[in-house]
């Protein structure tokens, strides 16, 4: 039954990263690759009806954390307070951003939102990014369980660590990838074009900036995502649009996975001792509770992923950018 | 302050502003797909239009709703880890059901709803904001019976040997009487709130286009009718409150000795300590009736009720802040009651009928005499009657159920995360409150923008639909 919820609490995970990452990617990216408001409003207009259905898989992922492994939901919230709490101003300001642009005729209104949207989903993509380092390398726990400190140092200190420097590189090229390989899925005329070439240019620069960083300080992981960066670059370059977001998709899938299995049973390490880590059976719920979203997850989880699916079929068209001649 | 007291009033900040959206997004998402289903009977442009200016302002405040509610889902995690891991048996549950059940659906369909105009045929398009709108009622019911655990904790058993708190049974946990009674009191209050802000929307714009007036009165009955129901689940939730929480409502009153056929005072001036407030206005045997039911019932006083607790649970202040307890009581109950006699008074006062004339009374008390311009000024106001209403009654809630987190078997004091710092707190209260106030301004900004735009066509003229909506 553990085990059963840990996958399942992966799988939330991937999704959210995966779906949001590629709304991410597209907010990062519209003021740039969109040269008037109709066409940035275009790029934007393809994650309109899906950023807030892909934001609830971070909802489901932190309630079933909170649900399966109460322990891990308390210490990482707490440890990471700073960091998440920037995580949640920036999805907010995002959330906004995205949904009020539109809704405005005045040009300097849109033209603030699209700068707010694009500054804080990357400020989200790094932050997110440096948190999944940090799930890898451990927090500062106590026998007890708890991240102790002083000031703001006690939770914005492990940001400042290689594994979190890692994190947020990877993110963002990762992010870049997916947000330009979506866009030259889902929409036509110059956005389009201009996300094929970055798309490729990203693929290039990602896998050397990624290389490096794998060669300096060792990290597996970040050799294989410099891999799964080519082969999209590649793809890209190729004109195989579906199958270079495809890939990318994938690298970022793994990569989570990676994330949340690298240290077997343990959830998340104690870097002071090894024996105060937390593991997956100290952290989990009463079998009663598990129970309960057991029974819910099963009626419930397929029914959404269904809707959710139905939902992109209905918003498949592409979104055109070309302006027509009125 | 320390960093408990700072984290408290984070929480309160937090979740209060959240709740200032969460209604209007209940009553709106209702409003939208009631608008709806009668365009599609009747057919009539006017409704069209009307549902799609209630749909965009559904979908703005829905946004802040949303991030603010995704704030929320941490908080537990971020400044109560010690709560969290005390009652994660209990809480998690209810949240990832919440998030599985309600929120997926809400997300999923209101954009199905919102672009879906020419995507999908008519009628499963119309079921689509009915999903909005159940799917909201769904997220504020079992968000309610994780509230109401606190209040009165059911379904749970103590382990012994790790001092958790396990949950026994999802249907009693759902099936609290405190959230049976609480749900259809929040949710009339939900009515008022929506009704209030398209009741300001509609006086504000009627001279643009008749057609607001239509917006108007459905907002106008809305506060009506919700705030008459707010009345009635109220009074049963003060008395399922009398009977699991005996001091809250002590507290309410300011009441000291156990009193038979207790009064219940409308106003006060003085310490509400235990002398006699030198002035007070009060309604004979009315709290006994609030509390029990009976004009001659015992309503129990704050020391007995104090001694009883120390016995039973060990030395401790048990007594909640009275002040506090006693007037977000009293503010709840007029600002709801101010909002009706608004809404009640446009609703005359704008009726297209001139039935009958009521002698002695001058010309814009009567029915149909229309609204002069000094109460429109007042009605533009009708929007924060019900918000303050609605935070009114979730400060003292959640204020008169102090000190306890959970009654009766933990103390907020034990709840909070371990290892906080105040500066951490501090930091992150200042971003929330900074960050809060642009997205309140900017919501604001938009509303009256959406309204000032909104035109609605002639009945006449069959307008085409309009255009896709833009991102
Ligand atoms: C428009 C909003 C509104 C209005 C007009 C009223 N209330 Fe209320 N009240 C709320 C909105 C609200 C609320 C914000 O929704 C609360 C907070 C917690 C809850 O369950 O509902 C609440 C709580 C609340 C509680 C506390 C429940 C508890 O602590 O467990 C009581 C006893 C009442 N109300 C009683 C009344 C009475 C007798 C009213 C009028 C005659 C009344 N309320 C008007
Ligand atoms: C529905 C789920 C809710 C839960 C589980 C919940 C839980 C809590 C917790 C853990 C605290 C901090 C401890 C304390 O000070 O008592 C708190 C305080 C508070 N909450 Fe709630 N709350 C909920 C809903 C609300 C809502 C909707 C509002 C208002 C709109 C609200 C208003 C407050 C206030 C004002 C405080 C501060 C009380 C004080 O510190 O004295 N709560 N609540
Ligand atoms: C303190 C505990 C609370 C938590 C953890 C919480 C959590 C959330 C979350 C995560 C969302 C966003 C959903 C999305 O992404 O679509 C949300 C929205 C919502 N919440 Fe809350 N909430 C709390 C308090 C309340 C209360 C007390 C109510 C109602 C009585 C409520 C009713 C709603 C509704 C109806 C929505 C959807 C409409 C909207 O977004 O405005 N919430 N909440």
């Amino acid at each position: 039954m553990i085990t059963f919820w840990f996958a399942i609490l992966v799988l939330a995970w991937v999704l959210y990263f995966v779906l949001e990452g590629f709304d991410f990617g597209v907010g990062v990216l519209a003021p740039f690759l969109g040269r008037d408001e109709h066409e940035r409003g275009a790029a934007i207009r393809t994650i309109g009806p899906f950023w807030d259905g892909n934001e609830v898989w971070l909802v489901a992922a932190i309630g079933v954390t909170f649900a399966a492994f109460p322990d891990w939901y308390a210490v990482l919230l707490s440890g990471l307070y700073l960091p998440m709490v920037g995580i949640l101003l920036l999805l907010a300001v995002r959330g906004v951003a995205l949904e009020f642009r539109g809704k405005h005729d005045s040009p300097s209104w849109r033209r603030r939102c699209e700068w707010l949207l694009s500054a804080s989903s990357a400020g989200v993509v790094l932050l997110w990014g440096a948190l999944l380092g940090v799930f890898t390398h451990g927090l500062a726990l106590d026998a007890n369980g708890t991240v102790t400190g002083h000031g703001i140092s006690r939770s914005l200190s492990p940001l400042f660590t290689p594994a979190a420097g890692l994190g947020a590189l990877a993110a963002l090229i990762a992010t870049i990838l997916l947000g330009a390989t979506f866009l030259s899925l889902r929409t036509t005329g110059p956005v389009r074009r201009r996300a094929v070439a970055l798309a490729r240019q990203a693929g290039n620069i990602g896998t050397v900036g990624l290389l490096l960083a794998g060669v300096a300080t060792g990290s597996r992981l970040t050799l294989v995502a410099a891999v799964v960066s080519f082969i999209a670059g590649m793809l890209a370059r190729q004109g195989r649009e579906g199958a270079a977001f495809t890939a990318t998709a994938i690298g970022v899938a793994g990569a989570v996975v990676a994330v949340f299995t690298t240290n077997g049973s343990v959830v998340l390490r104690s870097t002071l001792d090894p024996l105060w880590s937390l593991t997956r059976s100290s952290a989990a719920a009463s079998p009663s509770a598990l129970k309960v979203i057991t029974v819910a997850g099963v009626l419930i989880l397929p029914g959404v992923l269904a809707y959710q699916a139905w939902s992109y079929w209905v918003f498949r068209r592409r979104v055109a950018s070309e302006r027509v001649p009125s | 302050m320390d960093v408990l007291d700072l984290t408290r009033l984070q929480f309160a900040v937090v979740t209060v502003y959240h709740y200032l959206f969460v209604p209007l997004s209940i009553c709106l998402s209702a409003a939208a797909a009631g608008l709806h289903l009668t365009w599609l009977f009747t057919r009539d442009e006017r409704h069209l239009a009307l549902t799609k200016f209630v749909g965009k302002l559904l979908i703005v405040t829905f946004a802040v709703g949303v991030v603010t509610g995704l704030v929320q889902e941490f908080q537990f995690g971020l400044g109560w880890s010690a709560f969290a891991k005390f009652y994660g048996d209990v809480f998690g549950p209810t949240l990832a059901v919440e998030g599985m059940l309600a929120f997926f659906l809400e997300a999923t369909f209101l954009a199905l709803w919102y672009f879906g105009w020419d995507r999908l045929p008519r009628r499963l398009h119309a079921a689509t904001i009915v999903v909005v709108a159940v799917g909201t009622l769904l997220s504020a019911y079992i968000i309610l019976a994780a509230n109401s655990f606190m209040q009165n904790p059911v379904a749970y058993a103590m382990d012994p040997v790790t001092g958790r708190a396990h949950l026994t049974s999802f249907g009693e946990l759902l099936t609290n009487e405190v959230v049976l009674a609480a749900f259809p009191h929040t949710m009339a209050g939900a009515a008022m709130a929506g009704g209030g802000l398209l009741l300001a929307i509609g006086v504000w714009r009627h001279a643009a286009d008749p057609a607001f007036r239509t917006l108007a009165r459905l907002g106008a009955w809305l506060m009506l009718i919700g705030g008459a129901m707010t009345a009635i689940t109220g009074d049963h939730l003060g008395k399922v409150m009398t009977a699991v929480q005996p001091m809250k409502m002590a507290a309410a009153e300011a009441l000291y000795e156990t009193t038979t056929g207790a009064p219940f005072s409308v106003f006060a001036l003085g310490t509400l300590g235990h002398d006699k407030p030198f002035l007070t206005v009060e309604i004979p045997r009315l709290l006994s009736f609030l509390g029990t039911g009976s004009f001659g019932g015992t309503v129990q006083g704050i020391d007995d009720l104090q001694a009883q607790y120390v016995a039973q649970y060990g030395p401790g202040n048990y007594i909640p802040m009275i002040p506090v307890a006693f007037w977000t009581f009293r503010l709840m109950i007029g600002a709801g009651v101010a909002g009706m006699a608004l809404a009640a008074y446009y609703l005359w006062a704008s009726s297209l009928r001139r039935r009958f004339r009521i002698p002695l009374l001058p010309a814009f008390l009567q029915m149909g005499a229309g609204v002069p311009t000094w109460i429109k000024r007042i009605l533009l106001l009708s929007p924060l009657l019900p918000a303050a209403a609605n935070t009114f009654g979730w400060v003292f809630t959640e204020t008169a159920r102090q000190p306890w987190l959970a009654f009766g078997i933990s103390k907020v004091s034990d709840g909070i995360s371990p290892g906080l710092t105040s500066a951490e707190v501090l930091l992150s209260l200042g971003g929330f409150t900074l960050v809060y106030g642009l997205l309140a301004i900017a919501w604001y900004k938009l509303v009256v923008h959406l309204s000032r735009q909104a035109l609605f066509p002639e009945i006449s003229e069959k307008s085409p639909v309009e255009p896709a909506p833009a991102y």
